[in-house]
């Protein structure tokens, strides 16, 4: 015979399942409760710790705590802030000094610039055209002159000009005049004010530099005037200057000694030939 | 890294000398002196450069019609030119910029003023 399952077991199982379910849901809801209460009564006692002051420094220590704290800590940060002034002022220095340095780099690449080129050649015409670019380019003299001195007239007479023609300039004897002085006495001469120089003055100028070997004026740099950029002379100026006043008389007087020496050599040479000629023409006569 | 080729064109010796000294600063940089704008058209023609550094009066060609014939020209057209001018032309440095030149530099040249304008232009202006 064969066994009948009753009608409706499918939904007996469901309801089954659902309950289990439910169960399950009101244990874990009691469980939640629980863990709350215990949470709760936890609270309850930090609460109460904390009010009692049972555990840990009270209010007043602790705000003690902090204020000494607050206090070290305003002294770090004025010590750090000490420093950083300190630190910030040297770093200026060093960009001052590094200033200074570029400068002074400047300044001896012209003057090692200045010599090398015023020895480079032993052309008179040559050392002449190395002044002027000297004092035009490394200067920045805009109308100025090179005398020399002619010993046989006891005066100066120009030899090299730059934005003045050589011939406007007059013979100046020793002695005459602001130029005349200063080849007399062999003491440069700078002009205070150079706003006043604004018009090329041939009897004033703004700088006279006596070139001078062994203390002897041999010729003089004459300037009347700067380029417009220019407003002053500066201290690599008179550095300039003060080499220009040995190296440019040394270079001048040795160009012209070579040149002399170079002619006379050129007339022995033709002397002696003329002399070699002579007997083997008289020879063959 | 590649070096900066810099042509130098100018007549005086001191100058060249001088401007040579300040620009030896820049690390990787070729210095190729020309004495006038012929020479330095010369040498612009057979080298590729990256700064063309010209004086202005100059005999035989002078700085403004270089400036003039780098600009006119399609491959030479874009290298950045550095006018060096005396004062009292001041016209002269405006022709220069007219032309085409990107700056000037005024005698008496300073040398930490040189350095700075070469390196603007050569990082790219």
């Amino acid at each position: 015979m064969e066994e009948r399952k009753p009608a409706g077991g499918g939904d007996l199982d469901k309801g089954e399942e659902f309950l289990q379910i439910f169960y399950k849901g009101a244990e874990f809801t009691k469980e939640l409760m629980r863990e709350n209460e215990k949470l709760r009564y936890k609270v309850l006692q930090l609460e109460e710790a904390a009010s009692s002051g049972s555990d840990g420094p009270s209010g007043g220590e602790r705000v003690a705590f902090l204020e000494n704290r607050i206090t070290l800590l305003e002294k770090d940060k004025e010590r750090l802030l000490k420093r950083h002034e300190e630190i910030e002022k040297e770093n200026q220095d060093f960009a001052d000094r590094y200033v200074e340095v570029q400068e002074e780099n400047n300044n001896l690449a012209n003057l090692y610039i200045a010599s090398h080129q015023l020895h480079s050649t032993l052309d008179y015409q040559e050392v002449l055209r190395v002044i002027l670019e000297i004092v035009i380019n490394l200067v920045g003299a805009e109308t100025f002159c090179i005398m020399l001195l002619d010993e046989k007239q006891e005066a100066m007479t120009t030899v090299a000009a730059e934005g003045i023609e050589s011939g406007q300039i007059e013979r100046i004897p020793i002695g005459s005049g602001l130029i005349g002085q200063v080849a007399r006495t062999g003491e440069p001469f700078f002009a205070d004010n150079l706003e006043l120089h604004q018009e090329v003055d041939l009897q004033e100028p703004i700088a006279c530099v006596p070139l001078t070997i062994n203390d002897t004026v041999i010729g003089l740099l004459v300037i009347y005037n700067l380029l417009t950029q220019k407003e002053c002379f500066k201290g690599i100026d008179f550095e300039l200057f003060n080499l220009l006043a040995g190296h440019a008389a040394t270079a001048i007087y040795s160009a012209d000694l070579y040149s002399r020496s170079e002619r006379k050599l050129s007339t022995i040479q033709g002397f002696l030939n003329l002399l070699s000629e002579a007997p083997s023409q008289h020879t063959h006569r | 890294m590649a070096k900066h080729n810099i042509l130098i064109v100018e007549d005086s010796p001191t100058m060249r000398q001088l401007i040579k000294f300040s620009l030896k600063r820049i690390s990787d940089c070729n210095l190729v002196e020309a004495s006038d704008g012929v020479d330095g058209w010369k040498k612009l023609s057979t080298t590729e450069f990256d700064l063309v550094l010209t004086d202005i009066n100059m005999p035989v060609m002078d700085g403004l019609k270089l400036v003039s014939l780098i600009r006119n020209d399609d491959k030479k057209g874009e290298i950045p030119i550095i006018i060096i001018t005396t004062e009292g032309a001041e016209e002269d440095k405006k022709r220069g910029l007219a032309l085409g030149a990107n700056d000037y530099i005024a005698k008496p040249i300073q040398s930490h003023t040189l350095l700075e304008v070469v390196k603007k232009y050569l990082n790219g202006g």
